[in-house]
């Protein structure tokens, strides 16, 4: 598969100086895919994507998009788009002209190029607009006017560097469903830059997360948050509590964990690479543990304390003391009604906490 | 709560005074009927009529038209590539050297340039035998080399508070370096270069200690006519010729002020538009 990958990028490095801002990345990302880079400030994502632009040489590694070795290719002969973090609008030009720019190097007459910015305007709503200068439109406006550039030359790859972040959030939960529905009339892959897990995970069909310059994890929205390769990913996207423990056997596909914390032993699911005897992290997300005041009858059980609780209405939010003094974090849906039921449990109330052996999460690092 | 209103508003009279008195007095003076520069002898605009017919007056002030929009002119191209090198080509070896070459002009005293620009023009005649004789274009020659700097620092200001990221858009949607210059750079820094050409045609028009090295028989500027009248005593025809030359100013500064100020509300107005009807 990786060879027939619309777009290759094997075991790029990028150092300023002596900083490494990008390390040993590899990627394939497939056509049509809208495909996220998920990590947190300073991690090297604006980097990848201007090296993928061309603005920037890799130190080390190859890129390759449709099967063509991109080194050395300078951006403006790159059937590669991007839209700024900044937007980037050209100030002097009116809306339409903006769109209009890239098409100059298209070979084609005056009146398919007013069609094709007419086409564009339409596709982000902008008709309206056609005449204005960027200072006389509004901030998400501004964005549907890059998209429309971006877009106009029918670029292979378009890439998107945060492009929801200068957007308030009732606009960017809109807009991130216009992009998807503009992507898929499109059909252009799309690579999008952003910070916001809860963004890559409706955006995205996969998510690349990154930390440092590395890509710590590559998989589909449900793949990272339920089945994280390791602690970085684990905590990055979601909430989640750990837990040290220690593999004490493998029993029909479970591994059995000695908890300090729990004070018992638990089922977990198994995991490739962990062998009998390490010392591992037993990860679990709130709202995969079941609070209950009875001992329930589960795989694994442990007891606590409730020290802290805040209801939501829909869901409540619990802290849970266990007898070692760890905290634990539970998130119950609030599905019965009426006062005395609305809650599970009070505080200083002794619970049981129970979860699936299959929520339970053990990571190797 | 009123001293110190009255003493900061004196200082400021104080201030606009000592700079505006004498040249309140040249504009009074200037319509004076006495032939003494010192005596009020009532009033009269004999000495404008007299400046419109002094033919060398006439010739001085068209030369130095000439030179100033010639000098400001390339100047303002050279000025110009040397501000977006300097900023934009990054580190380049000697990049620092070159910076410094570039404004050290601004505060070299204009005596040594004056003199180092003749000796130049001297040695070139003798290596050469241009220019034969010095003059108009040994004058614009000076000129350009020191306006240049000023037009270059202006620039150079503009673009290092440039997005970079709109001349990177550009180039991503296909157009090579050149074609980013003239299409989204240029037009985007053309008000600088505008008050960059505007500064350099000002220094070169009111240019006396450069211009006086580097003149020629039969080329007097404005400013070296005014010069050489005023060293045989100062006469009101003086007044009015350099009265005529604050009002040219003034006026420039008063219509370049509106158009920008203008232009700025405009552009308030307009974002204000963009987020009432915000769509
Ligand atoms: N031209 C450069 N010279 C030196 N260091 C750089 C350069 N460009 C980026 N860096 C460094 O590389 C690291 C990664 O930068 P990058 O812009 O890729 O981060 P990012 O993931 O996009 O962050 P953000 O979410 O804040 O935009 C940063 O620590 C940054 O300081
Ligand atoms: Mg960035």
């Amino acid at each position: 598969m990786a060879d027939t990958a619309f777009l290759r990028i094997e075991g790029v490095s990028k150092t300023f100086g002596t900083f490494h801002a990008v390390r040993d990345v590899t990627l394939s990302v497939a056509q049509g895919e809208i495909f996220a880079l998920l990590g947190g400030s300073g991690c090297g994502k604006t980097t990848l994507l201007r090296m993928l632009a061309g603005f920037e040489e890799p130190t080390a590694g190859r890129i390759y998009l449709d099967g063509k070795d991109m080194a050395g290719v300078p951006p403006w002969l790159r059937p590669v788009h991007m839209m700024f973090q900044s937007y980037a609008l050209f100030p002097h030009m009116t809306v339409e002209t903006n769109v209009a720019y890239g098409l100059k190097h298209e070979p084609m007459s005056k009146a398919e190029r007013a069609d094709r910015v007419r086409e564009m305007l339409d596709l982000v709503q902008l008709t309206q607009f056609a005449k204005r200068k960027p200072h006389q439109i509004s901030g998400g406006q501004r964005q549907r006017v890059a998209l429309a550039r971006a877009l106009a030359r029918q670029p292979k790859l378009l890439l998107l560097d945060e492009p929801l972040a200068a957007l308030d959030k009732k606009l960017r939960e809109h807009t991130q469903f216009e992009l998807m529905s503009i992507q898929e009339r499109t059909g252009v892959t799309f690579i999008v830059v952003t910070h916001d897990q809860e963004e890559a995970m409706t955006l995205a069909d996969r998510i690349a997360v990154m930390d440092k310059g590395e890509v710590r994890q590559v998989g589909s929205p449900t793949e990272v948050y339920e089945f994280p390769a390791n602690r970085f990913v684990a905590s990055f996207i979601g909430s989640i509590t750990t837990f040290a423990a220690t593999v004490v056997g493998r029993e029909d596909g479970q591994l059995r964990l000695k908890v300090a914390d729990f004070g018992t032993e638990v089922l977990a699911r198994d995991v490739a690479g962990i062998t009998e005897g390490q010392a591992v992290t037993l990860a679990l997300r709130p709202e995969k543990i079941t609070i209950s005041q009875a001992r329930p009858e589960a795989a694994n059980v442990v007891e606590g304390v409730v020290k802290d609780l805040a209801y939501f209405g829909k869901d409540s939010l619990y802290r849970i003391t266990l007898p070692s003094g760890a905290l634990v974090q539970v998130h119950a849906v609030n599905a019965r009604r009426g006062d005395e039921a609305a809650r599970v449990a009070d505080w200083d109330d002794k619970v049981w906490l129970s979860f699936e052996p299959g929520a339970a999460i053990v990571l190797g690092d | 709560m009123k001293r110190r209103p009255t003493f900061l508003l004196s200082m400021l009279a104080f201030g606009f005074a000592f700079f505006y008195v004498p040249i309140l007095s040249m504009i009074v003076y200037s319509f004076n009927a006495s032939r003494l520069a010192t005596v009020w002898g009532g009033f009269s605009t004999k000495w404008y009529a007299a400046l419109w017919s002094n033919t060398k007056v006439i010739e001085a002030l068209m030369l130095s038209l000439k030179i100033a929009l010639v000098s400001a002119t390339i100047a303002t191209i050279l000025g110009t590539l040397a501000g977006i090198a300097l900023v934009r080509m990054g580190k380049f070896r000697g990049r620092t050297l070159f910076s410094g070459l570039v404004t050290a002009p601004l505060i070299m005293p204009e005596v040594i340039t004056g003199v180092s620009s003749l000796i130049f023009f001297l040695l070139l005649a003798q290596w050469i035998g241009w220019p034969a004789q010095r003059g108009f274009t040994t004058i614009t020659l000076a000129h350009i080399t020191f306006s240049m700097v000023f037009v270059t620092t202006i620039v150079q200001a503009r673009l290092l508070q440039f997005d970079r990221a709109i001349e990177e858009a550009a180039m991503d949607l296909g157009s090579r370096p050149w074609q980013v210059l003239f299409d989204i750079t240029l037009p985007v820094i053309s008000p600088a270069i505008l008050s960059g050409w505007l500064l350099a045609f000002t220094i070169s028009l009111d240019d006396v200690v450069i211009t006086s090295f580097t003149t020629g028989p039969g080329s007097t500027t404005l400013p070296l006519l005014i010069w050489s009248k005023v060293k045989l005593g100062v006469t009101p025809d003086i007044n009015a010729l350099a009265t005529l030359m604050v009002l040219a100013v003034g006026l420039g500064v008063v219509v370049a002020g509106i158009i920008m100020n203008r232009t700025e509300a405009r552009r308030l107005a307009d974002e204000r538009l963009a987020y009432r009807t915000n769509g």
